[in-house]
């Protein structure tokens, strides 16, 4: 399968992102810049890795959001490409609208990084089927600006359409319910805060993170 | 022509940062202060001929999110 990884000025998680994917698919990710206007032929999955792009200038991911390769970002996720976007690609999904809420500086106003444990809340979506409802994980987390919010009726939408993927098993950042990963209507696009690029062999201290991209070219394939 | 853009967070949206300069101007003695709430202002140096419908589009579309702000468009000739 033909995955690609979206790199902007100030990502810092893109190689772990190409490493993660290159190793369940056996086939190093196209590295597309900010700045392409097209994904590869043939792209099945994209990756919207963490970081700082454009030094978080104005908020998290808004530049990012309107670069010239997250236009094609967003065709494809309409056409049903799968995208998964981790920390600073949550914020760029967000800000593009294809997530809905926002990720807002932590309540605690510290940069939080640190492993922390996270419950599985629905094992149904492509991106989480290598796991267990229920389930707890553990995914390391870097971030400033990780507190999702949206307002209640969001909140209450997410819940009943059993689109929250994620939630923390332990106060983090002060998310609204404990949010730590949504997918849209659509089951196509998921955010996250956490890493899961970050804990693919045991020399990362453990390997939860590699089932969410073992199952989800499982889903796609 | 300047517009300045005043973007501030919704009331109810969590604002930690207006919360720490809270505190610390309690910390300072500043007892009467009810609230604090931080926003940001964004200059723009635009031609005089520029719409009140593109600023609005320019607020709308990229520099206040409005899922979280509210913003407000101030005009000033130059």
């Amino acid at each position: 399968m033909k995955t690609a990884v979206i790199v902007f000025p100030g990502s810092n998680c893109d190689r772990d992102m190409a490493v993660a994917l290159e190793a369940v698919t056996g086939r190093a990710p196209a590295m597309v810049w900010h700045g392409d206007s097209e994904l590869p032929d043939g792209t099945g999955l994209i990756a919207l890795p963490g970081g700082f792009s454009y030094g978080d200038y104005l908020r998290c991911g808004a530049i990012s959001a309107r670069s010239p390769i997250v236009k094609a970002v967003i065709e494809a996720a309409e056409r049903g490409v799968p995208v998964l976007g981790v920390c600073n690609g949550f914020q760029v999904l967000t800000e593009t609208g294809l997530l809905p809420g926002a990720l807002m500086r932590n309540a605690g106003l510290n940069f939080v990084c640190r492993d922390v444990a996270l419950t599985v809340e629905n094992s149904q979506t492509a991106f989480t089927n290598g796991y267990q409802k229920g389930e707890t994980i553990t995914f390391p987390v870097a971030h400033h600006d990780g507190s999702y919010f949206a307002d209640d009726a969001t909140l209450d939408a997410l819940e009943g359409e059993g689109r929250v993927a994620f939630r923390y098993a332990e106060p983090v950042n002060g998310a609204a319910r404990g949010i730590a990963g949504i997918v849209n209507k659509a089951g196509n696009v998921l955010g996250m805060m956490p890493h899961p690029e970050r804990r693919i062999e045991s020399a990362h201290g453990g390997d939860d993170g590699r089932r969410l991209f073992e199952g989800l070219v499982a889903a796609i394939a | 022509m300047k517009a300045r853009i005043f973007v501030t967070l919704k009331p109810g949206v969590l604002d930690p940062q207006g919360r720490a300069i809270h505190h610390a101007l309690g910390g300072l003695g500043f007892d009467g202060v009810n609230d604090v709430r931080a926003g940001k202002l964004i200059e723009l140096d635009v031609a005089d001929g520029t719409s009140d419908a593109d600023l609005d589009a320019m607020c709308r579309k990229l520099l206040a999110n409005t899922v979280i702000e509210n913003y407000r468009i101030e005009k000033a000739a130059a």
